[in-house]
């Protein structure tokens, strides 16, 4: 199986930059600060694939840079070196194959597209959910308001049409569709980060990101989001990219895991192997902290 | 089917000043295609460990797991990319640990299920029926199956365990103990499943600790010391 995205080399730099950031930086210095030039390398040399179907888990202590490689790939934030393609070919991606016409299994690298290609590749292929809601949501907007403005983005303008998908989605992720047309401001927080879930979901992305989805949110209302996201990704066949810092989590969700320190990757692999045989000093830390 | 050779696996405790734990040396055994393996030895020997290492649980140390891969033809598990294990572990190869490890808030009749939608490409109804044969079989009482096996007794959970490994008939599968806390009745239901699956060809590496079930199933005995 060829995977459905690859990340080759993906470095987030915060600063100038000089000679010496890649040496004085990651796991074995505890930082992603350069000393000598106060620059921050937030992701430095990322490289994975992402396979179709999947959901591959980020780990990691806060500042290791797990945000900001959503943000980059996501477009919201422009990486400073690296590269991403998309497999052609994949299922419900004819848009890419549309946009990249040449030969070749791969797109070019997304991440040096303009900014109109970038939006176009991003309102086509991905959704996020945001650990915060307001980032994802017009909290004024309603609901069916917010699932219909990305939509638009993907290009439709029946609004009867975009109602009626609204609706669908507020079902599947249960919201009842007579509060289709209130704010999310009047939700409770599990309320809204479904709304965010059905609004992520509404054009059909091939790749879903979730950051933090969970945190923050109490008990019972974390298992109702878990379960939803679990049967959602049956159901759509999504390609998952999970960001949590809570292993239960990414155990619950997650066949891969990558274990993230100081701006690097400094571990992959199966998510229980993980678990149960971590090989990196930070990984054997993080499994033993858990409760 | 499958060969192990020289497989030796030692934990590096980093966070306990770099202290080194040896799991398990230069094991070495073959089983043939529908052969019964038993692994035998004092608790501690390393057996779990073995099993664990070809479900790739944990990454071997040392030596190779080569293995005759429906899909993929001759394999080492040691080595092998984990997209490939993760395929090989959906397609043909199952592994019952000594407690039960579901999903939290699915029913029992579900968590037997679901392997059994998603790897044999049967209707929901011919799943539905298999699962509850093998439910009943096992002596799940039937008011239990839409219940959360979080909150059943321990050999309750044990029986579910199995049923849920056996349900979709891998062509390999790996037992971890997997009659520790059954009675004896339940113990020979388990036996008679198991032999039903080798009649149909699955292969099988399983740890034991009483020595005469271990004789009675087996059909070679590998002693790790």
């Amino acid at each position: 199986m060829q995977p459905l995205i690859r990340i080759r080399g993906l470095t987030k730099r915060f600063g100038s930059g000089c000679d010496r950031c890649l040496d004085a930086t990651g796991p074995e210095h505890d930082t992603n600060l350069c000393p000598h030039c106060g620059s921050v390398l937030a992701c430095n040399d990322l490289s994975f694939d992402l396979f179709p179907g999947e959901a591959l888990g980020v780990v990691g202590e806060s500042g290791s840079g797990k945000s900001t490689l959503v943000r980059l790939l996501h477009f919201e934030w422009e990486a400073s070196a690296g590269s991403m393609e998309v497999h052609r070919s994949a299922s419900g991606a004819h848009q890419v194959a549309e946009m990249f016409p040449e030969d070749g299994d791969y797109s070019k690298n997304l991440l040096a597209l303009s900014h109109f290609q970038k939006r176009q590749m991003r309102n086509a292929l991905m959704g996020i959910v945001y650990q915060n809601p307001h980032l994802g949501l017009r909290m004024g907007v309603s609901s069916g308001g917010n699932i219909a403005e990305r939509l638009l983005g993907a290009g439709w303008r029946n609004i009867a049409k975009m109602r009626g998908r609204a609706s669908e989605l507020l079902q599947k992720t249960e919201i009842p569709v007579e509060r289709m047309d209130e704010p999310p401001a009047n939700f409770s927080g599990g309320m809204q980060q479904r709304v965010q879930i059905a609004k992520a979901l509404s054009n059909n992305p091939l790749i879903l990101f979730l950051d933090e989805v969970t945190t923050g949110l109490d008990l019972s209302v974390q298992a109702r989001v878990l379960d939803l996201i679990r049967n959602l990704r049956s159901e759509f066949n999504l390609s998952m990219l999970v960001v949590s810092h809570d292993l239960g989590v990414i155990n619950l969700l997650c066949q891969r895991t990558m274990v993230m320190k100081a701006g690097h990757i400094v571990e992959d692999g199966l998510t229980d192997q993980i678990l149960q045989d971590p090989q990196h000093r930070y990984t054997q830390l993080l499994v033993a902290s858990q409760l | 089917m499958i060969t192990v050779e020289k497989l030796t696996k030692t934990f590096t405790l980093h966070i306990l000043g770099e202290k080194k734990i040896e799991a398990c040396r230069d094991v070495s055994f073959r089983v043939p295609p529908g052969g019964f393996l038993g692994l035998a030895g004092p608790s501690g020997a390393g057996k779990s460990t073995v099993l664990k290492c070809m479900y790739r649980t944990y990454l071997a140390g040392s030596g190779a797991i080569r293995y005759q891969s429906a899909a993929y033809g001759m394999v080492d598990l040691a080595t092998l990319p984990d997209q490939a294990v993760i395929d090989i572990r959906h397609r043909e190869m199952g592994y019952v640990s000594q407690f039960l490890k579901v999903i939290p808030r699915v029913s029992a009749l579900d968590v037997v299920m679901e392997p059994i939608l998603s790897r044999n490409g049967v209707t929901r109804d011919v799943a539905r029926k298999r699962a509850v044969s093998l439910l009943e079989r096992l002596r799940i009482p039937a008011h239990l199956l839409d219940a959360y096996p979080a909150t059943f007794s321990g050999g309750e959970q044990q029986r579910v365990n199995i049923a849920r490994a056996v349900s979709w008939k891998p062509r390999l599968l790996l037992l971890d103990e997997p009659t520790a806390s059954l009675d004896q009745d339940s113990v020979g239901i388990v036996l008679d499943i198991l032999k039903e699956l080798r009649q149909e060809g699955t292969t099988m590496i399983g740890i034991f600790h009483d020595a005469t079930l271990l004789q009675s199933v087996t059909d070679s005995v590998y002693h790790i010391d």
